[in-house]
C-alpha cells in the first residue's frame, strides 16, 4: 500500500449543450457517438456505468453477422434468417446491416484491434472479445472529441414546447447524486434492453430505462412478445454463454440423458426438464485436442470454473437457466426510418433499445446478429442525430424545456410504503421463472398480467424516499421501467396466440399464417397492442419494390 | 461477486471505482477502496480485467461467498495464483499478447451451425 494522493482519472466536466447526445456507452452507443462526431456534431456520450465495461458486450463479448459483399453468401444468409426468423425480418434492412458491418469492421482492423490471424496471413474478423472491442472503443470515442461522462444515469428526456426531444437530464452518481442536465439538438438512446436484473454476464445494467422514457413521450415498442430467451449457466453462477454447450452432454438427476449440442429441440427439452428438477451439463463432447482453442476463444466461459475448481469436460455440474429478455430477445422501441428514428422527433435508438425484428425476426439475435445490429444501428442513428441536429431551426437552444419524466420520478399521490426492491422482486417473480415466461399461456400471461397491472399504479403513485439518499430515485425508476418491460411482453405475448420463434405458446403450439405480423406495444397507464397492418418487407416483395425504382 | 481487495496488492489507484459498471466500490479517504456494496455486483470480471496490480478476485457466485470459503480467503487465493487470472487470459498488462490473436470462435460458430454427426461413445 502506498501512501499520498490517489490517482483518479480527472473528472470530466458535463457540458450543458451539446449537438447530440448519446445515451449509453455500449457497442452502439460509441459507434453513435462516433458516427455522429464523423459529421461534425458535438457529441456528449452519457453512460450509467463506465463506457469500456457496462453491459453485455464488454462483459461477454460476441461473433458478428459478418459476411464478404458479392457472391451468393449474403444472399444465402438473408434467405436462411428469413426463415428460422419466422418471416418477421426485412430484407433490405438485412443487407444494409451487412454492408455497414462489413465497412465498420474494416475500421476497427485499421484502429489496431488485435484479430487473429489465418494461415494464408488474412485476419479473422468475425469474432470481437468484449474487453478488448470495447476500450478500443472508448479510446476511438475520446479521440473522436466526445465528451464521455461515466456513472451518470439519465433518467428522463426533456422536450421544447413542440414535443421535440431536445436533451436529457439524470444523476452523477459518484457525486452524490448531484442532477445534470444536457440540451442538445437531438438524442439517441443506446441505453440497452431490459433483463430484468436477472444476473445474466453483463447484463445487470440493462433494466431497460431508455424504453421507458421513450414511451413516457408516446414511442412505441415492437416485437415485444420475444423478450424470452434464456441462458445457460452454470447454477453456482450466472455466467451465460452458450456457444460452448455445443458440446454439452445434458442430463437429468437421475443420469438420464436430455439432449446434446445446441440443437433447438433439445435445448427446449432441457428446460422442459428443468422446471421439474434439477438438469445437468458436462463438455463430454470436446475432444481434447480442442480444448485449449475453447479456452482461448472464450476464457470468460472457463474463468468461473477455474476459479472454482470445476472441470466442465471431466464431470456434469447442474446448470439453470437465466433469462436474457429483450437484450438476447428481439424487441425494442420500433424505428419509423433508415436513420432509426423512433416515432418521437428528435429521439433515435440504436442497439438492443431498438426492436431488431427486421435483422433477427422472431429468435434472438444471439451474439452475432444483435452485434452487428449494434455497430449498424449505432452508426446510422448516430448519422441521422447529427443531420437532425444540424437542420433543427435554432431555437432549441434557448427555447423553455419541460421534462418528460414521469412514474418513478415525480410520485402523482403522497408516496406509499413500496420499495423499489419489492417491486423488482415482484416483476422478477413473473418473469424470471421458465414456468411463466419460457413456456408460455394465454391463463398465466392474464394471471402475470394480474399480478403487474396492479403494481403499476402504486409505482406511479410513488414509491418510498425513506432512505433519503438522492441516488435511490435511480433504484425507483429501474424498477419502473423494468415493471413497465414486463407488461409490454406479456401483453404482446397476449396479442399473439401462436407459437413463432422463440415465443412458445404451449396452449397455441401452431405457427398462423395470419400472425405474420410484427405486433406494437406502447401506452403506461393503459398498455395498448396492435397487430402491424404491413407484411413485413421479404424476398419477394421487396424483389417487386426494387423494380420499380430506377 | 468481489470478494477481495488485497491490501498489499493494492496502490489506491481509484480505477476499479472507475470502471465498475454497477458503482460497487468506494473510494476510501485513506487506503485502499471499499466493496461498498457487494450485492450490486454481477460477476462480470471487468474490474479484474482492468486492475494494474491484479489486486482484486471475483469469486464465480452469483451471491456471497459462504463464511469461511477459500473464495474469500486471500492467503488461500494467493498460494492458487489465483489474482490477475483473467488479465493472463486477456493479454493485459506489461509485455504480453492480447488474448484475442488466438480467438477460434469461427472454429465453433460454424461447427454450431452445421454440427459434425455425433459419433458412438
Amino acid at each position: 500500500m502506498t501512501g499520498g494522493p490517489r490517482r483518479r482519472s480527472p473528472s470530466v466536466a458535463i457540458p450543458a449543450e451539446s449537438d447530440v447526445l448519446v445515451l449509453g456507452g455500449g457497442p452502439a452507443g460509441t459507434w453513435a457517438a462516433l458516427g455522429a462526431a464523423s459529421r461534425g456534431a458535438r457529441v456528449t456520450l452519457v453512460d450509467k456505468g463506465y463506457c469500456g465495461t457496462s453491459g453485455s458486450t464488454a462483459a461477454a463479448g460476441n461473433n458478428l453477422w459478418y459476411l464478404p459483399p458479392g457472391g451468393p453468401a449474403r444472399e444465402k444468409a438473408v434467405a436462411a434468417r428469413e426463415i428460422s426468423g419466422g418471416y418477421l425480418t426485412d430484407r433490405r434492412w438485412m443487407f444494409r446491416l451487412l454492408d455497414q458491418t462489413w465497412d465498420a469492421v474494416g475500421q476497427l482492423a485499421d484502429w489496431g484491434y488485435p484479430f487473429p490471424t489465418s494461415d494464408d496471413g488474412t485476419q479473422r474478423r468475425a469474432s470481437l472479445q468484449g474487453p478488448e472491442y470495447m476500450r478500443l472503443m472508448r479510446r476511438r470515442v475520446r479521440r473522436a472529441g466526445v465528451a464521455v461522462i461515466d456513472q451518470s444515469p439519465a433518467l428522463e428526456l426533456l422536450v421544447d414546447p413542440d414535443g421535440v426531444v431536445t436533451g436529457a437530464a439524470g444523476l452523477r452518481r459518484q457525486h452524490a447524486g448531484e442532477r445534470w442536465e444536457v440540451r442538445a439538438g437531438a438524442v439517441i438512446l443506446a441505453t440497452g434492453g431490459c433483463a430484468f436484473r436477472s444476473g445474466a454476464l453483463g447484463l445487470n445494467v440493462d433494466t431497460g430505462d431508455g424504453a421507458l422514457m421513450a414511451a413516457e413521450l408516446g414511442a412505441d415498442l415492437s416485437g415485444m412478445e420475444f423478450s424470452c430467451q434464456y441462458g445457460i449457466a452454470p447454477a453456482f453462477g450466472a455466467q451465460t454463454k452458450g456457444l460452448m454447450y455445443q458440446f454439452a452432454t445434458f442430463t437429468a438427476a437421475d443420469g438420464t440423458e436430455l439432449a446434446c449440442g445446441l440443437r433447438p429441440g433439445g435445448v427446449l427439452e432441457v428446460q422442459r426438464a428443468a422446471l421439474y428438477s434439477q438438469v445437468y451439463a458436462q463438455l463430454d463432447l470436446a475432444e481434447p485436442g480442442i480444448r485449449s482453442a475453447m479456452r482461448w476463444s472464450q476464457p470468460n466461459f472457463f474463468l468461473p470454473f477455474d476459479k472454482i475448481g470445476v472441470d466442465p469436460f471431466a464431470r456434469r455440474f447442474p446448470i439453470r437457466f437465466v433469462l436474457e429478455g429483450t437484450v438476447r430477445g428481439t424487441g425494442g422501441l420500433r424505428l419509423v426510418d433508415d436513420g432509426c428514428a423512433t416515432a418521437v422527433p428528435g429521439l433515435f435508438a440504436a442497439g438492443d433499445a431498438a426492436s431488431r425484428e427486421p435483422v433477427t425476426g422472431a429468435v434472438s439475435g444471439g451474439g452475432s446478429h444483435n452485434g452487428s445490429w449494434a455497430i449498424a444501428s449505432g452508426s446510422w442513428a448516430g448519422a441521422a442525430a447529427a443531420r437532425f441536429a444540424s437542420t433543427r431551426a435554432g431555437q432549441w437552444r434557448t427555447a423553455p424545456l419541460a421534462h418528460g419524466g414521469g412514474p418513478g420520478l415525480r410520485p402523482r399521490a403522497a408516496r406509499g410504503d413500496l420499495r423499489a426492491d419489492d417491486v423488482v422482486e415482484a416483476v422478477q417473480d413473473r418473469v424470471l421463472p421458465l414456468r411463466h415466461n419460457r413456456f408460455r399461456t394465454a391463463a398465466d400471461l392474464r394471471e402475470s398480467l394480474t399480478v403487474l397491472d396492479a403494481l403499476w399504479p402504486v409505482v406511479a403513485g410513488g414509491l418510498t424516499a425513506a432512505d433519503g439518499d438522492p441516488r435511490s430515485v435511480l433504484r425507483t425508476r429501474e424498477a419502473t421501467a423494468m415493471l413497465a418491460h414486463a407488461r409490454w411482453m406479456y401483453r404482446s405475448a397476449l396479442a399473439r396466440p401462436e407459437t413463432r420463434g422463440m415465443h412458445l405458446r404451449d396452449d397455441s403450439p401452431q405457427t398462423t399464417p395470419a400472425f405474420a405480423r410484427r405486433i406494437r406495444v406502447g401506452g403506461l397507464d393503459e398498455v395498448w397492442t396492435a397487430l402491424d397492418v404491413a407484411p413485413p418487407a421479404l424476398l419477394r416483395t421487396e424483389e417487386t419494390e426494387e423494380t420499380a425504382v430506377p | 461477486m468481489i470478494e477481495v481487495i488485497s491490501d498489499s496488492r493494492c496502490v489506491d489507484c481509484g480505477i476499479c471505482v472507475d470502471v465498475c459498471p454497477t458503482n460497487v466500490f468506494d473510494l476510501s479517504a485513506d487506503g485502499p477502496p471499499v466493496i461498498a456494496r457487494q450485492s450490486d455486483c454481477q460477476t462480470c470480471f471487468m474490474c479484474e480485467a482492468y486492475c494494474p496490480t491484479d489486486a482484486l478476485f471475483v469469486a464465480p457466485l452469483a451471491g456471497p461467498a459462504p463464511t469461511g470459503s477459500p473464495l474469500a480467503d486471500e492467503a488461500a487465493l494467493e498460494a492458487q495464483n489465483r489474482f490477475g487470472e483473467y488479465r493472463r487470459w486477456l493479454g493485459w498488462g506489461h509485455g504480453r499478447t492480447p488474448g484475442s490473436r488466438r480467438d477460434q470462435n469461427h472454429v465453433f460458430t460454424a461447427r454450431a451451425l452445421s454440427p459434425p454427426k455425433r459419433a458412438g461413445r
